[in-house]
Formats: structure tokens, C-alpha cells, sequence
């Protein structure tokens, strides 16, 4: 395939899955939604879950973002060095918004900073942002690229913080912080939440990783035993806080708790929160070198 | 049966209504966010349409161009505590009787829907295919230069809701009170998990 026709393929593809991904939520978030409404007790929290499994089949049925804010977009691509369109992925992404901003039609999220205007086809100045993770030497697919597509409205961004404390603090300190964040912001942020935690060096590594967190399958554990244990417990407590969906209280919180940690500095402890709304559009999609591709995060995806 | 409002509201359409109850709205619904406040508050500049009785939405769609009209394609609200700057004298100025968002307000807007009677109400976030599809017509668009989500978008809508009332005319808050009850959830569980977290030894 000549490299303009390969460009071309892989824009359409990318536009087509960027507004799936938009009206469409993944198979493991829309489980785990059924399961919360199912566990829910509350008479007003129970309407609130039916309005929003009638939202998702309207949203179906009408092909429209089942959310109006459909986010400032994010992509974190996973690429083997012997990926043939490497080098023009930046350029296809970006296209692949501006088609989809028409296309889905997606709402006109990039305001363009200090210029104060909107741009009106959410692209603008590091807009799409885009994460890049280069596959291993030892990983399969090193001509393969596996793209996670994200829209986080703004009432789940608002949320967000990072912190660097003290080793003191341990991760007690770690547990505090993301109960304050939660209690204090989540009825905003449209509950059942995924809650992303972070522990690293410092606050934007750690606040990466919460973001990176949230990307993970939903109930998906961290290796490391401790860290698991951790991830269940803050899960159970804070369903016990009883936020319920939108905040009105009930018997769930969150959808589940993801942390992710590296290696840190011995004087300190990054912690970042980022918090997914229950609308968590996230998609994941292969791609390979033939442009053939296959959507891993919605298990009837057509595109 | 449902319990539905019809704009113009008055003050005895929405007095015995309480914080929890759930009701509809038919008539004209307004979408107005942080930079339409911005400018009646802070700018001085006045509303190109006139809200008394009506009910503004805490929302920025997503439209789509029909012909010379416009269609409502996706309509969810969003977070209201934004507007909580400007609320109170928002709703003194225009005489708004229903403010549609979701996520509580504040103490200021609580005391302005008790002074001036009206309400708070949340529809449930994200689920605005729902909303858009209780949206029959876009009469009017005005501020178009603030952009799509900013721009104030003037609605016909028939049976919009769920609406759950969250201030009510009295300035009970619900928000607020759950809140509360977060806050003083949140001491004893962050103390029994910092037991079972304490790896640095």
C-alpha cells in the first residue's frame, strides 16, 4: 500500500473508532454499571441508574455521544519501533479528530489558551494530547500499535489533583489523600467513579500514572500483592462512604479503584488522584502493520 | 404521577416542592454556564433573553446544523458548583426560577432560592442523549460568538427530567447535607485503612 493511501486508511479507521468511542461504552464498564445497579437498595439512585441504561440505548439507537462532553481527546499509543506509519501518527491522530468532530458529531472542547477562542474541531496547540510508549524489544507486534482512545469530560477532570508528601506520611497518607479528593469533589464528577491513584517520585509522574491507572481493564490487579490489597481496600471504603450515583447517596461509589506505582526517591511520596466519570469512554484498538485492526475494549464494536 | 412544571413557574407552583422530590419541566429551558454568568455578573452586559419564570440549564450541548435551524443532538448537564460564584445574584437579577445542573450548589445560591423562591434540581449527568431526545425544538441561539458549549441555547422541552430537586425554595440543600455526611464518614475509614497500609517499616 502506497503510504498515502495507508495514511488515508488508517485516518478513517481512527475517525470511525475516536466517535464509537464516544457514544459506546466498553464491555468491562457497562458489566460492571449492571452489577452496581442490580447491588442498589435506594429507590432514587435505582432511577438514576435506569435513566442512565435508557441514556446508553437511546444513545445507541440514535448513533450519538451518549455523553454531550465528549472531552479535549486524548490518545496513548503503544507502538513498536517497526510500526509502518510511526512517524505520521501524530499527523493521522490529529486528523483523525478533526473528521471525527464532524463526523460523530463530537462537542467543540479546545479553547486555545491566552488566545481565549474556541477552535471549534477540538484540535489546537498540543491538542490532541498524545502519550507515546515505545514496545520493548521483548514484546510481540514490534510492527503492531495498540491506541487507547479517552474523553474525560470536564466534571471528572475537575477533580484531579497531585501532591508530594513526605515519606512520614506513608501510605496512610496516600489513603487520606484519595478519600479527601473523593468525598470532597466526587459528587461532581458523576459517580460510580473510577478512581486513578499514582504513587511515584513526583507530581507529574505520579499524576501520569493515575491517569494511566484509569486506562487499566476494571478489575484489573497491580502485581504487587500490597498494592492489590491496597486497591481493594480503598475500593471497599470508599463504597462505604455511599456517595451513590451523582452524589445522592446509595450504595456504591465507585466503579473500582486502579493504582499504579514506579520506583521513587527515598524523601518523598508523589500521589496522584485522576477520577473517571461513569460514562468512562475508553477504547482500545490494535492496529497492524497491514492496517488490519481488532477492537479489544468493546466486545460487539463495528466499525 | 409525574409531578411536571410548566414555565412560566411561580412562586406557589414550587413551594411545596422538597429537596429529593423528583419532577419534569415543560416550556422553554435556557442553557447558560460560566461565561453567560460571567458576563450579566462581572461584565455588566445584559441577558439577550429574558428569563423570568423560565429555567436555565447548567449544560453545554452538542448541536447540529438543519437546514437555517438547529438540532439537539446531545445535552447533559454539567457541574454547577462552577456557577456557585454568581448564582445568588443571577437568579436576583433575572427572576430564573429553576436552575437545571448537577452536583450541589452552595450556601449563597441556597439563601438566593429562598429569598427570591426557586430551585435547584440535578438531571442525572451523562445522560444527555436522554435529555436531548425531551428537547423538541431549538427555538433561538444567542452569544454564538462564545462558542458551541457556551453559547446560550433557548429550548422548547416537554417532560425534561428526571429533575431531582437538590435547593428548594425553603434553601434546604441536599448536597450540602450529604456532604456532611461524607465528610463525617470519611475519618473512621481512612484510620482503618491507614492500619492495614503501613508497608514502610
Amino acid at each position: 500500500m502506497d503510504t498515502r493511501l495507508a495514511r488515508n486508511k488508517l485516518t478513517d479507521l481512527m475517525a470511525a473508532f475516536t466517535g464509537y468511542v464516544g457514544k459506546h461504552l466498553p464491555t468491562d464498564v457497562l458489566d460492571k454499571l449492571a452489577e452496581l445497579r442490580a447491588g442498589e437498595t435506594s429507590p432514587l439512585a435505582a432511577a438514576v441508574y435506569d435513566s442512565m441504561f435508557e441514556n446508553l440505548a437511546a444513545a445507541a439507537r440514535l448513533d450519538r455521544p451518549c455523553c454531550q462532553d465528549t472531552g479535549a481527546i486524548q490518545f496513548f499509543v503503544r507502538a513498536g519501533a517497526r510500526f509502518p506509519l510511526l512517524g505520521d501518527l501524530a499527523g493521522i491522530l490529529t486528523d483523525a479528530v478533526r473528521r471525527a468532530t464532524i463526523e460523530a458529531p463530537l462537542r467543540h472542547n479546545a479553547v486555545e489558551t491566552f488566545v481565549e477562542k474556541n477552535t471549534g474541531d477540538n484540535t489546537g496547540s498540543r491538542a490532541p494530547w498524545i502519550e507515546w510508549e515505545i514496545a520493548g524489544s521483548g514484546d510481540p507486534g514490534q510492527d503492531e500499535a495498540v491506541i487507547e482512545v479517552y474523553m474525560a469530560g470536564g466534571g471528572c477532570s475537575l477533580p484531579g489533583q497531585a501532591k508530594v508528601l513526605m515519606p512520614a506520611a506513608g501510605y496512610e497518607g496516600v489513603a487520606a489523600f484519595v478519600f479527601d479528593v473523593v468525598a470532597s469533589y466526587g459528587v461532581n464528577a458523576c459517580p460510580p467513579l473510577l478512581v486513578g491513584v499514582g504513587v511515584s517520585t513526583s507530581v507529574e509522574t505520579a499524576a501520569m500514572l493515575s491517569k494511566r491507572a484509569i486506562l487499566r481493564p476494571l478489575g484489573s490487579r497491580h502485581p504487587n500483592p500490597d498494592a492489590a490489597r491496597m486497591e481493594l481496600l480503598l475500593e471497599n471504603g470508599l463504597n462505604r462512604l455511599g456517595l451513590g450515583p451523582q452524589g445522592i447517596t446509595g450504595n456504591a461509589t465507585v466503579l473500582g479503584v486502579h493504582l499504579e506505582s514506579s520506583a521513587r526517591h527515598p524523601s518523598t511520596i508523589g500521589v496522584g488522584v485522576s477520577v473517571g466519570c461513569w460514562a468512562h469512554r475508553r477504547g482500545t484498538i490494535r492496529i497492524g502493520a497491514d492496517l488490519s485492526h481488532e477492537v479489544l475494549s468493546h466486545k460487539e464494536a463495528s466499525l | 404521577m409525574k409531578r411536571i412544571l410548566t414555565t412560566p413557574i411561580r412562586d406557589d407552583d414550587i413551594e411545596d416542592l422538597r429537596v429529593g422530590d423528583v419532577v419534569y419541566l415543560n416550556g422553554r429551558i435556557v442553557t447558560c454556564r460560566d461565561v453567560g454568568h460571567r458576563r450579566l455578573i462581572e461584565l455588566g452586559r445584559a441577558l439577550p433573553v429574558d428569563l423570568r419564570g423560565l429555567a436555565i440549564f447548567h449544560a453545554g450541548p452538542i448541536v447540529a446544523g438543519d437546514g437555517d435551524r438547529w438540532r439537539m443532538i446531545s445535552v447533559g448537564p454539567t457541574t454547577s458548583m462552577r456557577m456557585e460564584a454568581y448564582e445568588d445574584r443571577f437568579i436576583a437579577q433575572t427572576g430564573v426560577k429553576l436552575i437545571v445542573g448537577k452536583g450541589g450548589m452552595g450556601e449563597k445560591t441556597a439563601a438566593a432560592c429562598a429569598r427570591h423562591k426557586a430551585l435547584h434540581a440535578v438531571f442525572p449527568g451523562g445522560c444527555a442523549v436522554l435529555a436531548a431526545t425531551e428537547v423538541q425544538d431549538i427555538e433561538s441561539v444567542h452569544w454564538e460568538d462564545l462558542g458551541m458549549p457556551e453559547a446560550l441555547w433557548v429550548c422548547r422541552v416537554k417532560e425534561f427530567g428526571p429533575l431531582i430537586v437538590s435547593i428548594d425554595a425553603t434553601g434546604a440543600n441536599l448536597f450540602a447535607a450529604n456532604r456532611a455526611r461524607f465528610e463525617e464518614k470519611k475519618a473512621p475509614l481512612v484510620e482503618e485503612i491507614g492500619r492495614q497500609v503501613r508497608f514502610i517499616k
